[in-house]
This record gives structure tokens, sequence and C-alpha cells, in this order.
């Protein structure tokens, strides 16, 4: 019998996830740093086509694409004379499980069927658990979920007990862990006991199952406007959703729309910590997630990750909790839309985005999640204010993470706040070159997969490498 | 209270003791075990709060650990409306009310 103690475990971890995903990642492997990623996504063996089809059978996407008519008209008022993009957004809640995920989760267990799994395991504390459940209710598959829910007093704050409760209601068992990153351990355990498939949010099937979102936008948009939108707003965590909708509008044709990533800026605050874990009143979305994710994309449940987002990223803009809560209720108010935080932080970011771009341009917001008890500002707010946060009115500047929430005294507090992108990359290039073995170095081609990690071109890296070697 | 079996419960486990932690967490993390909770049809035939007690969860896996809870409620609601968004909101319908005349 194998020994289940934390390292004999974590030491098995390889061989556990790759018998659990069904794809073969040596090829990937070879080398520290450089693999061939379009062989890596090549490993989906379904055309774009099939692959909306077999969404299409599961109940997933073809969702409405809403004008914010009234968010504009508000937008129009703030802007400089001409300018003021028009903001779209994707109705993702209408998905099964009631946000995206649903796409990623759709062709991951469609692959786990065909290939003979009797079950699935997540490891999520956020919507994608929800979206593996029903995925695999509707196949007869089993589903378990691990999931991070408590702080050590047992309290978890209500997004996330209510992204548990989802899970529940699909069938799912659902392991709730108190705080901390060896929720990775007792997700391999269960892999190793069960045998199930590894349903992970970065195989290339989770990522291609993103890409008819891309692709939907562009058809939406030229049959609402003419022309394929001028920038997509993707809310960023671990990549996977900016990097599916980016090669979907590739894929589409809309190679010069720019991509744009924004998170909910939760600085300050340790992901791993016991005591700050119920001072974030975001679960996803946010620069805990982010940023490491930007920098470095393998550190996640498989071998090479297929979400690789600082490829697409062409900007990256972080936007304060009490900006999204706020858009919240500008978004229910003005529109009718009553949705849950995460398209939102995005629709924070497009609001002040809007004001700097041409009137005659378009912005698309990729998603909307469902709402639900937990998932608002009121039970998140009422739950801070019980734990002593400060929630007022303002500039959101001032908001301090795990101390206050600013909510904006006016619309035109709502800012652009660019992440040093170059600076990301950079991160990137340092992390690769460590890598290396001792005495080996970054030939010709590791450069170009580097240039092609970091939407860079060949000289920028070579000017990193040569600027970490001086040092 | 007492359970019986074939009760809906709640148990909970420790998964790592302290001591059996990862090095790489915050200090008040490594300070506290690393707890699972779950929930399942009970299989131990009469059990207290706080009892060792085994359970079936609802794909038939086993699991032992206390018993902390007989069907325990979610807890999570939609809570009291918070009255700084509310006069957000009042406030942007004037806005686009006084833009009427403004903007086509």
């Amino acid at each position: 019998m194998k020994s289940v103690d934390y390292e004999s475990v974590m030491a098995r971890r390889n061989e556990t996830m790759l018998s659990a995903l069904g794809l073969d990642y040596a090829p990937f492997l070879q080398h520290p740093v450089t693999f061939d990623y379009e062989a890596l996504m090549a490993q989906v063996a379904y055309s774009l086509d099939a692959v909306r089809e077999i969404q299409a059978c599961a109940g997933v996407g073809d969702t409405a694409l809403i004008e914010l008519r009234q968010i504009n008209r508000l937008v129009r008022k703030l802007a400089p004379k001409g300018r003021g993009a028009r903001i779209f957004v994707k109705d993702e809640a209408a998905n099964p499980s009631g946000s995206y995920k649903a796409r990623r989760a759709a062709l991951s267990l469609h692959h786990a069927k065909a290939s003979g799994f009797k079950g699935a395991v997540a490891a999520t504390s956020g919507n994608y658990g929800a979206a593996v459940a029903s995925q695999a209710a509707m196949r007869g598959l089993d589903c378990i979920v691990v999931q991070e829910v408590f702080d050590s007093l047992g309290i978890g704050q209500p997004e996330i007990v209510e992204k548990g409760r989802a899970c529940e209601v699909y069938g799912a068992e659902v392991l709730q862990l108190s705080v901390g990153p060896e929720l990775f351990y007792q997700f391999l355990r269960v892999l190793e006991e069960t045998g199930y498939f590894n349903a992970s949010l970065y195989t290339p099937y989770a990522i291609a199952g993103v890409e008819p979102l891309g692709v939907e936008i562009v058809e939406q948009m030229k049959a609402a406007t003419g022309a394929a939108p001028d920038a997509v707003i993707c809310t960023h965590a671990g990549g996977g959703n900016l990097t599916g909708t980016a090669r979907g509008l590739i894929k589409a044709g809309a190679s010069a729309c720019k991509v744009i990533a924004a998170s909910v800026d939760l600085a300050g605050l340790h992901m791993a910590s016991d005591t700050d874990f119920n001072r974030k009143h975001f679960t996803t979305g946010h620069t805990g997630f982010g940023i490491p994710f930007a920098g470095w994309p393998d550190r996640t449940d498989v071998p090479r990750n297929a979400a690789r987002a600082l490829r697409y990223m062409d900007r990256y803009l972080l936007v304060k909790q009490g900006e999204v809560f706020y858009v919240t209720e500008a978004l229910a108010r003005l529109e009718g839309l009553e949705r849950g935080p995460a398209g939102n932080i995005a629709l924070a970011a497009a609001i002040a985005l809007a004001q700097e771009m041409n009137a005659d341009q378009t912005i698309v917001v990729q998603e909307t999640e469902y709402a639900g008890a937990g998932k608002q500002p009121s039970a998140q707010l009422s739950f801070a204010r019980d734990r002593g946060i400060d929630i007022r009115r303002g500039d959101p500047e001032d908001e301090v993470p795990g101390t206050s929430v600013v909510i904006p005294d006016h619309p035109s507090r709502l800012k652009l706040r660019d992440v040093d992108l170059p600076r990301v990359r950079k991160s990137l290039i340092r992390k690769a070159k460590g890598m290396m073995p001792e005495g080996s170095a970054l030939n010709q081609e590791d450069i170009d997969f580097l240039a092609a990690e970091t939407r860079s071109v060949p000289q920028f890296v070579r000017d990193c490498l040569k600027a970490m070697s001086d040092r | 209270m007492k359970c019986k079996t074939g009760d809906w419960v709640r148990i909970r486990s420790v998964i790592l003791a302290p001591h059996e932690r990862a090095a790489s967490i915050p200090d008040e993390t490594r300070a506290v075990p690393l707890e699972m909770r779950v929930k399942g049809w009970l299989v131990t035939q009469e059990a207290a709060i706080g009892d060792k007690v085994e359970i079936r969860s609802t794909l038939g896996r086993g699991y032992h650990g206390t018993l902390e809870a007989h069907n325990p409620p979610y807890g999570h609601d939609f809570a009291a409306a918070i009255p700084e968004l509310l006069r957000a909101g009042e406030e942007l319908r004037e806005m686009l009310a006084e833009a009427d005349g403004e903007i086509a």
C-alpha cells in the first residue's frame, strides 16, 4: 500500500497528475523552459466547430451580447468631447452553471467521458467547481470538488460558501478545507484513491473550451456594429479566461482587437494567510492570482499550463474593490442586470477605459456571472462590515485591502491603473533563466520562445538576460 | 443532539497537523492544522456532536472524523442592503436624468 504522508504524496505528484489527465505531456517537458505551445494546444482533437457543437449539446455558449446603453450614456457624459467608446457585455451568466466556466468544464468533461474516466476531480474555490459538477451531472459522471472554504475558526466568506453550495446542488462530493496551499496534497490523494480525471482549469481542453467565446464576440459584434470590437476586457486570475478568449478572437480574424486584463487590487493581502482569508471581498479575479499567474503560468496542477495569459495581454488594468461594488450597483440600477462580481471587475475597468477611447470605438466585457445569495455586494459588504472593515464613500485610491473598501463618491473616480507589463515580462524571463541547469544557457530557440511567452521581441529578451547577467 | 444512522451530517478531520504543514506558508497559517469538512450519511449507529464517526458521502465514499453538525444550514444569505450603494445608485439615476437633454 502506498504511503499517504505529505512528502510521499507530493513526491508522486507528476505521475499522479499525468495518469489523471489522459494527455501525453512528455514532448512538452523535454526542456526546462521551452516547448511547442501550439503543439500542446493541438492535443485537443477537435476543431473549433466540433468544440462549439459539443458545447451546444451541453447547453453551453451562444450567450447574448448586450449593449450597456445607459452606462454608455453615463460614459459619454463623463468623457471629453469625441471620446466614450460603446461598451457591450457578454452575458455568460446564462451558461448552465451560471458562468463562462461551463465552457471550460464542458470540453474537459466530454474528453474525460470519451477517455473512459468514471468521474472528475477539481481543485477550485470558484465557479469552476460548480461548472465541473454541472457538466459531470449531465454526463452521469461522479464529481469531487476540493475547495478552500474556511479559516481556522470555521468561518467562510459568503461568496465561497455559496460556491460550495452550488457544487453540492449539482451532486458533487465537496471536500471543504481550511486555508492553505496544501489543498493540493488532498487533491492528489483524491486522484490517487479514485483514479478519476483531473479536471484541471489548465489543460488544453479547458482553454480550447473558451475559444468559442472569442469567436462569438466577433460574430455578434459584427452583427451589431458591423465590425469586430476594438478592445475586449477579461477579468484575469489564472489566465485561462484571457488566453482562451484571445485565441478565439484571433481564430475569428480579429487580430487587431486589443486584449486587456483586469484584476481587483488586493495588494498587501497574503493568499495563504489564515487571518487575511476573510478580509478579501473577492474570491477570484484578483491580483493574488492575476499577477503571479501572468508572471509565471506553470504553477498549477498540470505539468504545462495551457493558460498563458502574458502571450496575449496588450494591457493589464487594476481596479479597486469599492469600484467593482459601485459598478455592480450601476449595472443593476441603470441596466436592469443583477450579476455576480467576476465580470464586473472587467466592467469597472471598461468604464474608465471607454473614456480615453474614441466615441466610434467599442469595448466588449466578455463575461457576467450569476448572482445568488452570498454573491451580492450586500452579502459581501455586510460580512466585511461585521469584521471591522471600514466601508465608506470617497476616492477608491484611498482603499487599503483588508482594512477599507472605498465606494466611489462619483463615477469620475473610476480610474485606469496600469500594471507595469515590462516588469512582469522581465520577471518571467528571470524565472525562466533560473530554471536552466547550472552551466547551460538559453539559445536562440529559447529566446524566441520567451519573446512569444512575453508578447515581446527577441531583442527585449536578450536585453533582459544581459541586464540580469551584468548585475 | 443525538444523530442516528442515515442522518445527513457534517464531519471534520485534520488533514495535516501544524508540524506537518508546508514550510513556505505564513506563520499564522502554520500555527493551525489543515482541516477538512465533508458531508454525508451517518454510518455510525448513534452519535452525539463531538463523537468520532463514519459517514458515506453522496458518492458512497467513506470518511471518518468528528461529528460536527446535523444537517447544517448553509448560513449565507443576501444580508442587508448597503446604504452607501443605495445612495450611489440613486445618484447615478439622477445624473442620467440630468443628461437627458445634453446627449442625443
